[in-house]
């Protein structure tokens, strides 16, 4: 704990304790907390990674809630998955100029930091609105996320995200709870090249299989579906990947930030 | 009428002259090549030398310039963005088709000190031999034996792409005319071993003044050394680095100088932008002398002339009062109401030089992007700012910005809505 004014012992006592009172306020509450002492010009700081991380939590909220409109959800994440994300923004593998700028210069310790502290967050999830659809729309939708399509050799969602298609530990995402323009865009940006993964980067292989009328099917039934109660990711090694991908071990290029 | 003619004539002569001068292949003798170098293979495969090399490379940054966004190190192929077009790095690693494995050191010595390709053409300065000329032979060899040393990675990194004339490698003679003299460091037997040392390496193998000095419309530059200026193309300030009266590091110690370059953070003043790569890359891992030596040497720059009285804009009380009120809601918190930061956490803004510089670029970049000074060995975990591009609009920043920049002792002029709007669609790069 840092208390930073210099200007007398009694003072810094006085500090101390509300500092401490503020902090204990704040792993209470899990609220940011600033402790203000009057009289005193200087700011006190909590010695918190949120406190840290205000570059991060500014957008994305202070515990990874995301906005509906643009900036995605981050809490509940698995950690390994979140971690890869940041260093595949300094890789270049992520185009998104802010996030590129914004991970420069971190280690990959601190990313990893970063990344478990938002994959331990617990937010709601909250219902976006889904474009009204046809019901053969939606059950085109169904069938990719469930069942998949061998004619085009493209298998389900569950195949890699989990019978329940809420994640696998460590590095596999979740696909419930989250907006259908977060979903479309992202295989979108699969397809232009300005979101990659490691090598062999099977969700590229995936994308650019999909037909434009396919994301939009499988992205609106799966923003349509409830979250169940326990979102959390399937514990590590819950699916056998039917595809070969850089972030599940499989092929030579799977270390984290490596370039393709 | 008959002098016009004689000058006339001796135009045109002057201009087949320098035509035929042009147009003729390069003259300078090829350097030796691998197998009849006086070094030989065996010289650069030394241990000691290789460490002191990688050091040195260290030291000058060559990593950061010489490596493509999620690239193999040394392999090349960043672009180096200038208003004449961009420049890719070439490729450092010893592959014999890309890389530098068919050069022998007197190429490369050449290349360093001369600014001349292997082939004898003219190197562009995007490269900055104007500053690498000064480091010794000595150090070079150690670098070239530390560059041989990396496992070979076969990647081109592309050619120049830059606009005519600039694209004639030739164009370059006139340019070297009057801003390139070849030239060793030469010591100042009044000044310390240190002072020597910190001059060698700010002025060599750091290379400062490639961004620490205003260039002209050719890229040049004649400036005072180290006086400051815009990075074009990328629009960031480097600042004036004279730590005496009305220099943009005014009142900063030989300890605020090695902490920033040793942890990216001081009690001065935080690097952000370009600077937090060179201290990420480079200055963290510099030995404590050399960081000292180059501190000592920074602190005998002679003082500034005075700026400018401080510039005035329509508004101005009404952007003031405007811009104090979004300080307090969304600055105060960490920077304190009296502009004096956290020691250690948040920088200071009071007398921050990124806040102060002539153009006002820094700091509304600063408020834009928001983001983490340098990871670094004595900062692991730094504390960040957040970007307020998305909840600012130009108008907001400009006042903000402005505010600050009269604020407390600060005496740096307004910016304008303008300036915000500009850099706000700055590519980052």
């Amino acid at each position: 704990m840092d208390i930073r004014d210099g200007k007398g012992t009694r003072r810094g006592w006085r500090h101390a304790a509300a500092l401490a009172v503020a902090l204990l306020a704040a792993s209470l509450a899990g609220a940011p907390v600033r402790a203000a002492a009057p009289g005193d010009d200087a700011p006190h700081v909590p010695d918190t990674l949120q406190q840290r991380i205000a570059a991060c939590t500014a957008c994305h909220g202070p515990h990874g809630e995301g906005t509906p409109d643009f900036f995605p959800r981050l809490a509940g994440k698995p950690a390994g998955y979140l971690a890869r994300q940041l260093g595949y923004f300094q890789a270049g593998l992520r185009k998104y100029a802010p996030m590129e700028y914004m991970v420069r210069q971190l280690s990959p310790a601190y990313m990893r930091e970063i990344a478990a502290y938002f994959a331990a967050q617990q937010v709601p999830y909250r219902r976006s609105p889904v474009p009204a659809l046809p019901t053969a729309v939606l059950q085109r939708g169904e069938q990719l996320a469930t069942a998949g399509d061998p004619a085009r050799r493209l298998p389900a969602c569950q195949g890699c995200h989990g019978r329940t298609l809420t994640g696998v530990e460590p590095d596999i995402p979740g696909l419930l709870g989250l907006p259908y323009d977060y979903l479309s865009s992202q295989l979108g940006s699969w397809r232009t090249g300005t979101r990659a993964a490691a090598a062999p980067d099977c969700m590229a292989t995936i994308a650019n299989r999909l037909t434009p009328a396919d994301i939009t099917a499988v992205s609106a039934w799966l923003a349509s579906r409830e979250v169940p109660d326990d979102a959390h990711a399937l514990p590590a090694g819950s699916v056998q990947p039917p595809l070969a991908c850089g972030v599940l071990g499989g092929g030579a290029a799977a270390g984290q930030g490596a370039a393709p | 009428m008959k002098r016009l003619r004689w000058i006339a004539m001796a135009v045109l002569l002057l201009v087949a002259l320098l035509g035929g001068w042009l147009l003729t292949g390069p003259h300078r003798a090829a350097p030796p090549s691998r197998v009849d170098s006086t070094v030989s293979a065996a010289m650069l495969k030394d241990p000691a030398l290789v460490a002191r090399g990688g050091y040195l490379a260290t030291v000058g940054d060559c990593v950061s310039c010489h490596t493509e966004q999620g690239g193999p190190p040394f392999a090349g192929g960043r672009a180096l963005p200038t208003p004449f077009g961009s420049v890719p790095a070439p490729n450092l690693t010893p592959d014999r088709a890309t890389g530098l494995g068919d050069w022998s050191f007197e190429a490369f010595w050449r290349a360093l000190h001369e600014g001349i390709g292997r082939h004898g053409e003219l190197l562009y300065p995007a490269f900055p031999y104007t500053s690498y000329t000064r480091v010794s032979r000595d150090d070079a060899l150690a670098i070239f034996a530390y560059l041989q040393s990396l496992p070979p990675v076969h990647h081109v990194a592309g050619s120049p792409s830059l606009r005519f004339p600039y694209d004639l490698r030739k164009s370059l003679l006139a340019w070297r005319a009057v801003y390139f003299k070849a030239g060793a460091f030469k010591p100042d037997p009044a000044r310390s071993a240190a002072w020597n040392r910190g001059a060698y390496l700010v002025q060599g193998l750091g290379h400062c003044n490639e961004c620490h000095a205003a260039r002209d419309a050719f890229g040049g530059s004649t400036a005072m050394p180290l006086s400051g200026g815009r990075i074009p193309v990328q629009d960031w300030y480097a600042p004036d680095l004279g730590t005496q009266a009305h220099g943009g590091l005014e009142g900063w110690s030989t300890q605020d100088i090695v902490d920033l370059l040793k942890t990216g953070q001081s009690a001065k003043g935080a690097a952000f932008g370009p600077m937090a790569e060179v201290v990420a890359r480079s200055t963290q891992f510099m030995h404590d002398d050399d960081l000292q030596a180059i501190a000592t040497y920074l602190q005998s720059l002679p003082p500034r002339p005075a700026p400018p009285a401080r510039g005035t804009v329509p508004d101005a009380a009404a952007m003031d009062r405007r811009g104090g009120e979004i300080y307090a809601e969304r600055c105060a918190d960490c920077h304190g109401k009296d502009g004096t930061g956290v020691a250690g956490v948040y920088p200071p803004l009071d007398g921050n030089s990124a806040v102060l510089d002539p153009a006002g670029i820094n700091a509304i970049r600063a408020v834009l992007l928001g983001g983490f000074p340098p990871v670094t060995g004595g900062n692991p975990r730094p504390y960040s700012m957040p970007p307020f591009a998305q909840q600012l609009d130009d108008r907001d920043v400009a006042a903000v910005v402005s505010y600050i920049r009269g604020a407390w002792s600060n005496r740096a002029g307004p910016v304008q809505q303008r300036d915000v709007f500009r850099y706000r669609h700055t590519p980052v790069q």
